[in-house]
């Protein structure tokens, strides 16, 4: 072997052991301070990883963009829904009186709140856009109580990492990072353009977070956990949409 | 003219054996290793994201103009294609199946690679003097005259000549400045301003464009136009002599003079 050759060896040898601790470093600190999306794995996890790494410590305080009333869409769009179940109705015919929201997990206080219990804490508005991920988009004027707010009421444990929120419908549950969770825009809401939240986009309760798409936001809220692990989750990758193919984190 | 001297030289002087003979440019890269592998790197993302954006336009192939657009507003214009979405008007009978699960994770996954490729490029390209070697065209060239002979050539389907396969003519060097310093990172920022989150980082990569649908309809264009180049480039490389370019860009080696050795 020649000198030249050996040299080439020894460099070549160094670079890769430094680039391969080098990863090994990176995936610990990015794991250490949250950077890591439930949906890592896989053959789409590196581009999944870098978006929600790169977005967490970009936009982790930044408020989404509000707009002054008059662009608010008009007529106001309803998104097709799946057929509602019967507990749904059931809960409708009685003008949602019965509604209730559930929380527990990592939480002082498990609690059990009613709309009109909801409807006592400050309410918030915020005039912000819904964007889906297929394309379209329309703007509303969003009135609910904070999510934080309702978080600060159980009290939750300084471990918890994720809150995992249900709809009635059991296809449909997703969760957000603490991040989004105690974000000043993320919203429980019950009104929409000065009046209660119709059904079609919602009503009565339903999570709203302008800074993901759509399929974040969803509809007909009855129950949230607050966690440290999504593992035990479903598929533990997250939520419904990670369970049927479409990425945990909808920042993009 | 020196360099295009020095490939014709007699054959006796390219036998095999007699390396130290062997003139430069047969041994000189037509291209380097680093655009060589930038060039087929970003090539998979291209058809990646081509692809799957094809498939999330599919979920709702209506474009707008401002900040919001849904089924309930007029649109700029509709592509006369099925949807895989119940909710958008189509006028066809059937909704295709959703692809967009995949799609939206492979077109990202494929953006994050082909930005961080072309950032390698880009910078290497300034430290090796890449962009104003062979690029930028030189003053002489921009002249009216020079400009419609390239394009002259073109129209006529001229094989380049053997200076050609060795530097790129004025055509070209615009063609390819103007795809990586005005349509790449067009379709970035359009994409990333179509984003939520990093809007409310940024809000100005939205606003400047004049709102979110507004961003998505000049995506969808700088894509098409992207599109566009894409197969003028492929039919050109076909015209050009598809082997001796396709082995330029795949080993380094050009032009026809080298194939005796």
């Amino acid at each position: 072997m020649s000198d030249l050759s050996r040299r080439k060896l020894i460099i070549t040898g160094l670079a890769a052991t430094a680039g391969v601790s080098g990863l090994g470093v990176a995936a610990r600190m990015a794991q250490k301070y949250g950077l890591v999306p439930p949906d890592h794995g896989g053959i789409y996890g590196l581009g999944e990883t870098l978006t929600y790494a790169s977005q967490r410590l970009l936009t982790r305080h930044s408020l989404a963009r509000e707009f002054p009333r008059s662009q608010i869409s008009k007529p106001p769009l309803a998104n097709e829904i799946p057929p509602l179940t019967e507990a749904f109705k059931r809960l409708q015919a009685g003008g949602f009186a019965d509604w209730r929201l559930t929380v527990n997990g990592m939480v002082d206080r498990a609690a059990s709140f009613s709309l009109a219990q909801l409807k006592s804490y400050p309410s918030r508005s915020q005039i912000t856009q819904l964007v889906c991920e297929e394309g379209w988009s329309y703007i509303a004027e969003w009135i609910g109580v904070p999510l934080s707010h309702v978080l600060d009421v159980v009290g939750i444990h300084p471990q918890a990492r994720y809150i995992v929120y249900f709809s009635i419908d059991p296809d449909w549950w997703e969760s957000i990072d603490m991040a989004d969770a105690i974000h000043p825009q993320t919203f429980l809401a019950y009104g929409m353009n000065g009046n209660e939240l119709p059904v079609g986009n919602g009503g009565p309760l339903r999570m709203r977070l302008p800074r993901q798409l759509g399929y974040k936001s969803v509809k007909y809220i009855t129950h949230l956990t607050v966690t440290d692990s999504l593992k035990r989750f479903g598929k533990g990758l997250g939520s419904a949409s990670s369970d049927g193919g479409y990425a945990w984190y909808a920042g993009i | 003219m020196a360099r295009l001297g020095s490939v014709q030289v007699p054959m006796a002087a390219c036998a095999p054996g007699s390396a130290s003979a062997v003139p430069a440019t047969t041994v000189t890269s037509r291209h380097s290793a680093l655009v060589r592998v930038t060039h087929w790197i970003t090539t998979l993302c291209f058809l990646a994201l081509l692809v799957s954006g094809v498939e999330i336009v599919i979920s709702h192939p209506r474009f707008y103009w401002g900040e919001t657009g849904n089924v309930l507003t007029t649109p700029l214009f509709k592509l006369p294609i099925p949807s895989s979405r119940a909710l958008v008007p189509t006028g066809y009978g059937y909704v295709l199946p959703d692809q967009n699960g995949w799609s939206r994770y492979l077109h990202f996954q494929a953006a994050w690679v082909a930005v961080l490729t072309g950032l390698l490029y880009a910078i290497s390209g300034l430290f090796t003097g890449h962009f104003w070697k062979n690029l930028l065209p030189a003053r002489a060239e921009l002249s009216w005259r020079r400009f419609s002979i390239a394009v002259a050539n073109h129209l006529r389907f001229q094989r380049p000549s053997e200076a050609e396969a060795w530097s790129y003519n004025v055509l070209q060097r615009l063609t390819y400045l103007f795809v990586i310093f005005v349509l790449f990172p067009l379709v970035i920022w359009t994409g990333l301003a179509m984003s939520p989150a990093f809007v409310s980082a940024f809000p100005a990569t939205v606003n400047l464009l004049g709102g979110q649908q507004s961003a998505r309809t000049i995506h969808f264009f700088v894509s098409l136009s992207l599109l566009l180049f894409l197969l003028v480039h492929v039919v050109m490389v076909c015209l050009a002599g598809f082997r001796s370019r396709m082995r330029a860009m795949i080993t380094g080696r050009s032009g026809t003079h080298t194939e005796p050795i």
